[in-house]
């Protein structure tokens, strides 16, 4: 089997058809993994015993001719700030290197009970801040389709494991664009769940408005099937929706014609890199071909979405970053005579400069005679944001955008101002602030062989139409 | 400006956070730069604009409360487990109060 273009199914059939046993292909996908990791660093770290585990299991159940789960067998990356029990979750920060979860997050325990195996933890930008990965306090990671270049971020771990073929699928988190940018720089699938869709219960918080968990595939047919897995209800998480999840794998039959697409004229302007347009625009035309009516739409309050984010998100984690305090469950410092002295060493120390920048920024933007101007003025905005969506999908089924204004860039090549940094995001924070649901679906490439994205944004809970269309693109070619 | 060296530290203060001279004078630039790109934000009235905490969804009154019972949570033993310092069944820290 190629473990680069393995496919859930592909999976399934082989074990059905006793091609190989589970057990067989986590030690082959293991061994495999673990080698490119040393070209990539997609992963900080392996959980074979755990993967193991899960294999057997599945392996039980064909011996038993048991009906096997939507993800029997399949091999999965998990990005490091969702936690699993007994196998360390770090965030990708100093001060978690020794934590050891007591406990799964539900989306862990949803695809380990449909029989996914779980190979490792992947990396990212520290706390998920970040656009490169960059921010990792291990390593950086490498972008499978252009090694000198960074795979996107803050998943960019899982986006590069899917990739490079260390796993078939994978878990992200997505707040501002964190799923579907880095899908987009690895040439893969990528999608942000409306917000609700998926229990966030056990993904690490870091701006709890607009944080969510979501999945990445090789195929559009994949991810689904893992969102399908993951969504749902949750008691554990108070903002999970009471909503009923569709079957989205079984809604992908190819046909997007009728579809009135949104194209927003303030996602094309100055700012867009030339190749990327191009490759955004031929996407446009085959949609056109594929029998969709593609129609002009407005988003005025575009321009404001990077300043409001970046207030929210911040503000956000000021606080949810409050619990690391070197008492529970972080690294202490050595130094500090009181406990507050040890509280501002250990978090001095142990936060990278991207999260420390931000705890500065969010506890500005809150503290007194600031916060109206700054962090009530960013909300109001953001109800400006939301709406523009709302006005856009009364006129038009889903809106298609780029992902980021360039393909991936040089490891080093951003790091020196973080502002330049925020502003790549505008394109996946809008509807971040919206909560709507969103994918990236690979849209060919640049003339140096770079992944082009395009993303779909559908209304809330829109999650199957999206899907159908972004299927529908790639069957039809998508420039793969 | 929009933020001085003074401000950082004060703000850094409330967050618990140590910084070094170097650090202040880094945070004290890239702040500035921030929030001076920030200030966009005053071109549009919101006087009449609700803010938006949260993403709501359509619920039923109550949807998210569960049964008032109990259930089962973690051991003290496993909640002592990932930290620096514990001892007779607590977590141990430097002292909170001058003797």
């Amino acid at each position: 089997m190629d473990l680069k273009t393995l496919t859930i199914d592909g999976v399934r059939q082989g074990l059905l058809a006793r091609r190989f046993s589970a057990g067989e292909l986590t030690r082959e996908a293991l061994r495999f993994a673990e080698q490119e990791n040393q070209k990539y660093g997609s992963f900080l770290r392996f959980c074979p015993e755990r993967a193991l585990a899960a294999a057997a299991r599945v392996d039980g159940q064909v011996a038993r001719g048991e009906t096997l789960g939507a993800l029997a067998g399949v091999p999965v990356a998990v990005k490091d700030v969702i936690v699993t029990r007994g196998v360390t979750t770090t965030c990708a920060s100093r001060l978690l290197e020794n934590y050891v979860p007591p406990y799964d997050a539900t989306a862990v325990l949803r695809l380990e009970q449909e029989g996914g195996v779980i190979l490792g933890k992947t990396n990212c930008d520290e706390f998920a801040m970040g656009s490169s990965t960059e921010n990792s306090a291990f390593h950086a990671v490498r972008n499978p389709a252009a090694p000198d270049r960074v795979p996107g971020g803050s998943s960019g771990g899982s986006a590069a494991a899917v990739a490079a073929g260390q796993a078939v699928v994978a878990l992200g988190s997505d707040t501002g664009g964190s799923i579907r940018q880095p899908a987009s720089f690895c040439g893969v699938v990528g999608i942000l769940p409306t917000y609700g869709r998926v229990s966030r219960y056990g993904l690490v918080a870091f701006a709890s408005s607009l944080d969510h968990i979501g999945p990445f595939g090789r195929t559009v047919k994949d991810a689904a099937t893992l969102l399908g897995v993951i969504a749902g209800r949750d008691p554990a998480d108070s903002t999970s929706a009471a909503v009923a999840t569709p079957d989205y794998a079984s809604q992908l039959d190819g046909k997007a014609a009728g579809f009135r697409l949104g194209v927003p004229r303030e996602y094309f302007g100055p700012g867009l890199d030339a190749e990327v347009g191009l490759r955004l625009q031929r996407g446009l035309d085959l949609f056109r071909r594929l029998g969709c009516e593609i129609r002009d739409v407005s988003l005025p309050h575009t321009d404001y979405a990077i300043a409001s984010y970046y207030i929210l998100c911040t503000a956000e984690a000021s606080s949810n970053l409050a619990r690391y305090d070197g008492v529970r469950y972080t690294t202490r410092s050595s130094r500090g005579e009181t406990l507050v002295d040890m509280y501002r060493h250990t978090r001095g120390e142990g936060f990278g400069a991207e999260v420390k920048r931000r705890i500065i920024l969010g506890t500005y933007v809150l503290s007194a005679g600031y916060y109206d101007a700054y962090y009530l003025k960013a909300q109001r905005v953001r109800t400006l944001i939301a709406r523009d969506f709302t006005d856009a999908f009364a006129q038009v089924d889903a809106i298609l955008t780029p992902v980021s204004p360039f393909p991936a860039f040089r490891l080093g090549e951003k790091t020196a101002d973080p502002l330049e940094m925020y502003l790549s995001d505008i394109y996946t924070i809008t509807g971040s602030l919206a909560g709507i649901c969103g994918v990236s679906v690979p849209c060919g490439a640049t003339s140096t062989g770079l992944p082009v994205g395009m993303q779909i944004l559908a209304n809330h809970f829109e999650e199957a139409r999206m899907l159908r269309l972004a299927h529908a693109f790639e069957a039809a070619g998508g420039f793969r | 400006m929009k933020i001085t060296e003074k401000e950082v530290r004060y703000v850094a203060d409330l967050a618990n956070l140590s910084l070094t001279e170097e650090e202040v004078r880094r945070y004290c630039a890239d702040l500035d730069e921030i929030l001076a790109y920030a200030e966009k934000l005053n071109e549009i009235d919101t006087s009449r604009v609700e803010p938006m905490a949260q993403v709501l969804h359509q619920m039923e009154e109550g949807a998210t409360l569960r049964a008032d019972q109990v259930n089962p949570s973690c051991s003290s033993e496993i909640a002592l487990a990932s930290a620096p310092q514990s001892g007779a069944g607590q977590f141990k820290v430097p002292k909170v109060v001058e003797r």
